[in-house]
């Protein structure tokens, strides 16, 4: 009797040492991501700039105005395009690239950190690398163009340059950069598929299409939409290859949200405004959250 | 049967060339970043040059300008400095978080966890505006000290996360036996599920570490002072003077900054993407 109650104390609960445990980490997350969110919201809804220490509540005024601006609309329109579009190169390229990566081969080791580069290097420096190939003389794409003749010296396109091509060039930098993380993520999800059950579509007569659809892909899709809804907020929050490679430009046609907030709110010393447009992230974070739950909490069941 | 041969040795050529082409395609800026590292200026400005090929023999101007003209070092420094700070506090804080909600909070400590996790959600793009006004109001803005400050808010949730992880699978009966050994919990934790954890916060360091060298929108918007910068903010915005690039420094110091980075978080890559992924594999 004594013996199994000592073993319950043991292995039971202790909220005071549990507390005193975790406040510290709860207690920093809440005064530095809880109080600035909330600052965030109240920044929003006031005429707060940088310099001026005391600021005034103004309702809807910021709203009112960035929706009014063509350069918001714009950076709103962007982002989700700039989202949805890298998304789906990501997702065809990364199911490919880990069909390829899959078996074990000579030189795998050295082939995957060549792969995975884009992503485990700082980004802002890999877009850099980025700017330099798209320069507007000296890009190896241009000179590759010219001497296949398919443009004359010093007529080829500027690449970031030309609203269209500066947005391809921004959805080209983050499929770069995330098809790499987005790749290891499906290895995973296929090593714990089990082995028996494409052998056995196999000797069914599957092929490697049905295979594929049918078989991998549906026993894969928790882990696909992990992969995915990580994808969707870093391209949809990101700033760094924007800010890099275009500054936004030509004329606001690559602003995303966040380069739009950073170059209102801070170099535009407007922090209610900025705080207003960052604040449009929020819908998209929270579907992605719950979507998040709803992925772990299924599988969980299962 | 002489079919079957083709279609094999087709699929093997498509597997060789799909290989090829996604790893020329995502290598190719560091190896575009090599080629203009070494190259003389001339050369590397000469439109009508293969940019492929050496027309001149290398030169190491551009890294000697890199070392002795410019910060480069001196950021260096400082990422490596924020990140030693941030990996203590991100261990001091996190790992007693995890362990305590695992083990001593039950069944809410789970849900606490969730909910730490999806503040890992929570991108510095929608902070930085009011954390500007914080890092200002603290006297903290232009110096190291603001993202010491605010890093560990990113590195945080995503480590207390992976080690709860870890401590999962520990099993209980150990902290039990040395409880009745007349350890107290605390110290069954400090003495035997620490050094054991080992692996998963070694996992936390590089994690918290590469995160710092990553960062970019924090160190843009806190930190104005050249010698104060990070190497993510330094090399991209303060090697370009006015509208001057100087390619040949700036690719030096991309490739110089990225590959140790790039080695390190590649070699624990594995645990991070376990972590990505609890939950959703079993």
């Amino acid at each position: 009797m004594s013996s199994t109650r000592s073993r319950v104390a043991a292995s039971g609960q202790s909220p005071l040492l549990g507390t005193a445990m975790f406040a510290p980490a709860i207690l920093y997350i809440a005064l530095l991501i809880g109080v600035p969110f909330v600052l965030a919201v109240l920044y929003a809804f006031s005429d707060a700039r940088i310099g001026s220490t005391t600021f005034h509540f103004v309702g809807l005024e910021n709203f009112r105005s960035i929706l009014a601006s063509p350069s918001f609309r714009q950076a709103l329109r962007n982002s989700i395009v700039f989202t949805l579009v890298a998304q789906a190169i990501v997702i065809v390229c990364s199911n490919i690239l880990s069909i390829a990566l899959e078996k074990p081969f000579r030189g795998r080791g050295l082939i995957r950190l060549m792969i995975l580069l884009p992503w485990v290097a700082p980004v802002s420096l890999g877009t850099i690398g980025w700017k330099w190939i798209l320069d507007s003389i000296y890009s190896v794409f241009t000179w590759v163009l010219v001497s296949l003749h398919l443009f004359k010296p010093y007529s080829a396109p500027m690449w970031l340059g030309e609203p269209h091509l500066a947005m391809a060039s921004v959805i080209l930098v983050h499929c770069w950069r995330l098809i790499p993380f987005s790749t290891v993520i499906m290895l995973a999800g296929r090593s714990a598929i089990p082995r028996e059950i494409p052998e056995a579509a196999a000797i069914d007569g599957a092929g490697f299409w049905r295979t594929l659809f049918q078989i991998n892909l549906p026993m894969m899709a928790p882990i696909l939409s992990v992969a995915v809804l990580f994808g969707i907020i870093f391209t949809f929050t990101d700033m760094t290859v924007v800010y890099i490679l275009t500054a936004g430009g030509p004329f606001d046609s690559t602003q995303t949200l966040p380069s739009l907030a950073f170059a209102t709110g801070i170099q535009g010393s407007d922090l209610a405004a900025g705080a207003a447009i960052s604040l449009f992230l929020v819908p998209v974070l929270i579907a992605v959250a719950y979507l998040m739950l709803r992925v772990a909490s299924r599988s969980e069941v299962v | 049967m002489r079919r079957r041969t083709g279609r094999r040795i087709a699929g093997k050529s498509l597997h060789v060339l799909v290989l090829l082409f996604f790893t020329v395609a995502l290598a190719f800026p560091f190896f575009w970043m090599l080629i203009a590292s070494f190259k003389q200026n001339v050369d590397l400005y000469t439109v009508e040059n293969n940019p492929f090929f050496f027309h001149l023999a290398p030169t190491l101007t551009h890294v000697k300008f890199l070392f002795t003209q410019t910060r480069f070092v001196r950021w260096l420094g400082n990422t490596a400095l924020v990140g030693v700070l941030v990996v203590a506090i991100t261990l001091l804080l996190s790992i007693p978080a995890a362990y305590s909600l695992v083990r001593l909070t039950g069944r809410w400590g789970e849900r606490l966890g969730i909910a730490i996790f999806l503040t890992y959600l929570i991108p510095p793009t929608l902070l930085f505006i009011p954390l500007s006004r914080v890092v200002a109001i603290l006297g903290l803005q232009d110096s190291i000290w603001s993202v010491v400050l605010v890093y560990p808010t990113m590195t945080i949730p995503f480590s207390v996360w992976l080690l709860m992880g870890f401590f999962k699978s520990i099993p209980r009966e150990i902290e039990d036996a040395a409880m009745v050994d007349g350890l107290t919990r605390f110290q069954a934790f400090l003495r035997l599920v620490v050094p054991i954890s080992i692996s998963g916060i070694l996992t936390v360091v590089i994690f918290s570490f590469t995160l710092v060298t990553q960062e970019f929108v924090y160190a843009l918007t806190f930190i104005s002072p050249e010698s104060n910068q990070m190497v993510g903010v330094g090399i991209p915005i303060f090697l370009v003077r006015g509208d001057v690039y100087y390619w040949g420094s700036l690719m030096a110091a991309c490739l110089i900054a990225s590959l140790p980075i790039a080695i390190l978080y590649n070699s624990f890559l594995d645990r991070f993407i376990a972590g990505f992924t609890v939950g959703s594999v079993k």
